[in-house]
């Protein structure tokens, strides 16, 4: 095996790591903090993807010279309408469920339902093209061998930006630290004055639109129609479980574990034989570290 | 905390009627809509497992269809042993590839029977397997886990992951399994043709009189010392263990129990509906058995039944007539049963009455203090949502 | 939790009034004489609608024409609908409940072999006529089914030889997993042996998968002159937009699809498509009054934006298939039926065919076509007309 070959598998590690951590980090926030396990995730990123669609189309249709642009513009778009339903979500049902993590599952898995068949009444059952941009077609090629492609480069891209945009709102805004005290120590930040039920809503919130990001980078690389939100649902999943809840680094350590595994297994054999496997080590994984990988103390 | 009570007169007057409501059934409907309440009926077995496992064990399996597709599946490698070459296809296949294997196999080009395959030339061993491997599988995975103290979500998730990988494993292996098809195509059960509606018929009875035995066993479990205990592990596994016990053992018991009840009714879908399909293993199938439980209620045996009878009445009613509904429903039922409905329609007149502001019919010592008597769903709802301990 | 057993009788009592009510409150289609019942039976809901729900389209503006001149054996044609949801335990009850209750004179049903395997037992049971319009691996021969579009040799080899003639010798073979494509793929080799040319590797990628990376590097590393795809639905648009991104499109790098048609054109994107190969037995572009008269009836019932595909095109003979053997018997008999399908000619949008004598399937041609810009494929090589064999020496 050349050496290109292994540079080209450790980059596609990397990508399914940026990949994996995008959608994962959306759902790692709203478990951490609230135990909630929102299975309607995926319809979320699919919200974003339609969104990305809707955007393309307008700017199609009114703006063909900025064409270029209307992915960025699209992603911004994504995260405010994934926001606001977020945080519409959450003030009008999912605020009843906390406590109850078993019955917010089947809540939200009754939501995903309804999602789904909404994007089938809206934009029909087949796929919407999303159009990729001009300077994110094709791939970076340093050497003769390598080609990588500049798609994933973007997401990668993306997904640092997200990830540092994230660690300045938790650990260097006031908002961070009323969500971090109240992870913590809910009781203990009501009796200091937080308001908690707005950081719940607000937590929320920005949990889903960031699914609404990833959604949207992804029309890059996949399919956007009715069930694209399960096309990754499982595996953001395993990957927030198997991280530890309350831990976000815990949250990009399993993806990046998973992702690896993921890329050098599918290399050496049958894609189903790679997912079977993955979802077994992690299983195993559960049972000798039942919390994750990186589990915090907290006090409920 | 009290007990849940189990087996009052309001509970056997149930099953009175629901004996009599499925077997008056079968002479009042036509013969497609009687096989549809057979198909029906199968679904109810996970379900009532569910009861005992979720409502009063408080373990949450979202993967129960692993062990509804193990004994669909065993089933069917019976079944399609022995009809190897008696189908149209079989006996093409045999004719053009002299290969008396199941047609799956021979298309994707296999030349022996494997070995686990072969002793389900045997009606005694496939029975076996079927109350065997499934109780028994499940029976160990719950004790290590709950021994390690994983519950709640996490364990949730597990079984889920399990549902997930059971299908991928079965779809992945399409010369053994059949594939994303399943396995289809048979005729007889030790010579008697499973398709005339005379045998449909008998199976009927048959289902009917095994989901009895079954409701029955279940109120016996729950009124013995076991069902006391594990009633005591759902909500409060701390003192249940200081007490002495060990709330693995438990745990894992009615697990197995579940497990067992789901693949009974896998068998008898096999033999009803003449297919075994990765499609009822995974992980949406699972979930949705989690709803005909919830719907019935989920403390209460015979509920689930008619939880599942309700829900695809309403799925076979809507999708003949309004297909796109169908998931919206079946959506705001999730919610509305979760959300408004946790003892689902058998508690409904419970909490009409209690609506209604008059106190409950059975009012829980911690009453007396003057707080509002909590439901002991609430409660158990609270505590058994369970933590990792 | 007690159960009172007031509420609980009320509750059941309930429950039995509707179940006992049921069937009297929601019955079925009135039998008329003067009407011939025909099903439906696709997935309108569920993963596979995406492909299949259009192809009821095409069955229903088939029997809307027929309708309109006289019917068949003098009957209009009433239609059934029902939805199969991408479920295959659902397709059989459908099936059952169309034969059953409804006493359908034939089904016009499923696309995924899934859903046609389950629902065989019960079409043989019923003794029931089911017509099949999708391209499927071949290996089954039901006398109540018709296979009105082509088994996996009358496409792979026509396909596989054109190939190593134009193209190319070595061959990457990747699909989705699960029958069809290995089947094809079980056909294809040998076929490329004998054509001289040789398999650098075979891949299958699991139905729904979306990541493709490490596949398109597996592909790079061999660098193959030509990549056979027998992938499927929805993972089909990451595909092709991953192949783009990791630099292969239609003008370097020759691949042929075998399960791509205009219709899923638009959703993958057409700028990723763009030079791509596909082989259909039918094309949109085709010329010919029968095929241009059918584009034309059926833009103007369903839209000018909607692209008709193979399978849309073979659900359409079909219930013209059906509707000449019924004439041809004068009667709505299967055995019948069957019988006077033997060697039944059409002069169809895709050419004239015929069924074959004994075995329920067609003659076809394959045909291989470019992708263009627009999403329509451009033909450039045309089979004579190829014998069914779904039974063949692999």
């Amino acid at each position: 095996m050349s050496l290109d070959i292994v540079v080209m598998q450790a980059f596609n590690g990397l990508s399914l790591f940026t990949v994996l951590a995008l959608m994962a980090l959306g759902l790692a926030i709203v478990f951490g903090l609230m135990g909630v396990i929102n299975m309607a995730h995926g319809e979320l990123m699919a919200m974003g993807a339609y969104t990305t669609y809707l955007t393309a189309v307008i700017f199609e249709r009114f703006m063909p010279g900025l064409l270029g642009i209307y992915l960025l513009v699209a992603i911004v778009l994504a995260f405010a309408v994934t926001f606001l339903f977020g945080l519409a979500l959450e003030r009008s049902f999912i605020r009843f469920l906390y406590n109850r993590p078993l019955d917010t599952m089947l809540a939200t898995w009754g939501l995903s339902l309804i999602l789904q068949q909404t994007f089938r009444s809206l934009f029909g059952p087949r796929e919407v093209g999303v159009p990729s941009p001009q300077w994110l077609s094709g791939a970076w090629q340093p050497s003769p061998g390598l080609s990588i492609p500049l798609s994933r480069l973007f997401i990668i891209g993306l997904t640092v930006l997200v990830g540092l945009a994230l660690y300045a709102l938790l650990y260097r805004t006031r908002w961070g630290l009323r969500i971090r005290a109240v992870t913590q120590n809910r009781a203990m930040s009501g009796a200091v004055g937080i308001d908690t039920a707005r950081v719940d809503a607000m937590t929320f919130a920005i949990g889903s639109g960031l699914a609404g990001i990833a959604g949207s980078a992804l029309t890059m690389l996949a399919s956007t129609g009715p069930v694209t939100g399960q096309q990754y649902i499982v595996d953001t999943f395993i990957v927030v479980v198997f991280g530890g809840v309350e831990s976000l680094l815990g949250t990009f350590s399993a993806a990046f574990m998973i992702a690896q595994m993921q890329s050098w297994l599918e290399f050496t054999m049958t894609g189903s034989m790679a997912k079977a496997t993955i979802l077994l080590c992690v299983i195993v994984a559960l049972y000798f570290r039942p919390a994750g990988l990186f589990a915090l103390k907290v006090r409920r | 905390m009290t007990q849940a009570r189990v087996g009052r007169a309001g509970e056997l007057a149930g099953i009175v009627v629901l004996a009599v409501l499925t077997s008056v059934v079968p002479f009042t409907l036509d013969e497609f809509r009687q096989q549809l309440a057979a198909k029906y009926l199968c679904f109810a077995f996970p379900a009532v497992g569910l009861v005992l496992l979720w409502g009063y064990g408080g373990i949450l399996s979202l993967g129960q269809g692993l062990y509804f597709g193990m004994g669909s599946y065993f089933m069917a490698m019976f079944l399609k042993l022995e009809a190897a070459a008696q189908t149209n296809t079989g006996s093409a296949l045999s004719q053009f590839y002299g290969s008396s294997l199941p047609d799956f196999m021979v298309w994707n080009s296999v030349e022996t029977l494997p070995w686990w395959w072969r002793p389900f030339h045997s009606l005694s061993f496939a029975l076996a397997a079927i109350v065997i491997i499934p109780p028994l599988f499940a029976f160990l995975l719950a004790y290590a886990n709950f021994r390690k103290r994983v519950g709640g979500v996490y364990f949730s998730i597990i079984t889920l992951a399990l549902a997930a990988i059971a299908s991928i494993v079965i779809i992945g292996q399409q010369g053994y399994t059949g594939g994303v098809n399943g396995i289809t195509d048979f005729k007889t059960f030790l010579g008697v043709d499973i398709l005339s509606n005379g045998v449909k018929r008998v199976l009927y009875f048959v289902t009917v009189a095994l989901l009895l035995a079954a409701v029955l066993a279940g109120r016996a479990l729950l009124r013995s010392r076991t069902g006391k205990i594990l009633v005591a592990i759902r909500d409060r596994e701390d003192r249940v263990r200081f007490s002495g016990y060990n709330p693995a053992t438990f745990k894992a018991f009615v697990f197995a129990v579940a497990a067992l009840l789901a693949s009974i009714g896998g068998a008898l879908f096999a033999l009803q509906e003449g297919l075994a399909s990765p499609s009822l293993v995974g992980i949406v199938p699972s979930i949705e058995m989690v709803i005909y439980a919830a719907v019935g209620g989920r403390l209460s045996l015979i509920g689930s039944v008619y939880g599942t009878l309700l829900v695809f009445s309403a799925k076979t009613f809507f999708s003949e007539n309004f297909p796109e509904i169908w998931l919206y429903l079946l959506g705001v039922l999730f919610i509305l049963v979760v959300m408004f409905l946790p003892t689902g329609l058998a508690g409904l007149g419970e909490r009409l009455r209690r609506l209604r502001g008059r106190p409950a019919r059975a009012a829980s010592p911690a009453a007396a203090g003057g707080r509002p008597a909590r439901s002991e769903v609430d409660s158990a709802v609270e505590v058994g949502s369970g933590r990792p301990a | 939790m007690p159960i009172t057993r007031r509420a609980f009788l009320k509750s059941s009592g309930g429950a039995a009034a509707a179940t006992l009510a049921a069937p009297y409150i929601w019955p079925r289609g009135a039998w008329a004489q003067s009407t011939v019942k025909v099903g439906i039976l696709h997935s309108l809901t569920g993963t596979i609608a995406i492909a299949e729900a259009s192809v009821v389209d095409a069955e229903k503006l088939a029997i809307e024409e027929i309708n309109a001149s006289g019917g068949v054996n003098g009957r209009k044609i009433e239609v059934i609908v029902e939805d199969g949801a991408s479920d295959w335990p659902t397709f059989a009850e459908k099936a059952r409940k169309l034969l059953d209750r409804d006493k359908v004179a034939a089904i016009m049903g499923c696309y995924t072999s899934a859903s046609r395997k389950a629902t065989l037992p019960v079409v043989e049971r019923s003794k029931g006529l089911l017509y099949y319009p999708t391209y499927y691996e071949g290996l089954e021969m039901s006398p109540n089914i018709m296979y009105t579009a082509q088994e996996a040799t009358q496409s792979v080899i026509a396909a596989v030889n054109w190939l190593a003639q134009n193209k190319g010798k070595s061959f990457y073979l990747i699909g989705s997993d699960y029958i069809w494509p290995r089947t094809t793929n079980k056909i294809a080799k040998p076929t490329i042996e004998k054509a001289g040319g040789k398999v650098l590797g075979e891949d299958y990628i699991p139905l729904g998968n979306v990541e493709f990376a490490s596949v398109i590097n597996k592909i790079k590393a061999q660098k193959p002159e030509v990549i056979l795809s027998t992938v499927v639905g929805g993972s089909n648009v990451a595909f092709y937009k991953q192949l783009q991104a990791a630099g292969l499109n239609g003008k370097n790098q020759a691949l042929l699809a075998l399960a791509v048609s205009e219709e899923e054109a638009s959703g993958i994107g057409t700028e990723n498509l763009e030079g791509f190969l596909s082989c259909m037995g039918y094309f949109q572009s085709l010329k010919g009054s029968p095929n241009e008269k059918f584009v034309k009836a059926f833009k103007a019932k369903y839209g000018a934006n909607r692209v008709v595909g193979d399978t849309l095109e073979c659900g359409y003979i079909s219930v013209y298939l059906w509707k000449m053997a019924a004439e041809k018997a004068k009667s709505f008999e299967v055995p019948a039926v069957v019988a006077a399908s033997s060697e039944l000619e059409i002069d169809a949008p895709e050419g004239k065919v015929k069924f074959h004598k004994a075995n329920h399937h067609l003659w076809k041609h394959a045909r291989i076509g470019a992708f263009r810009k627009d999403g329509q494929i451009e033909m450039i090589y045309e089979s004579p007309l190829i014998e069914p064999n779904p039974f063949p020496k692999i």
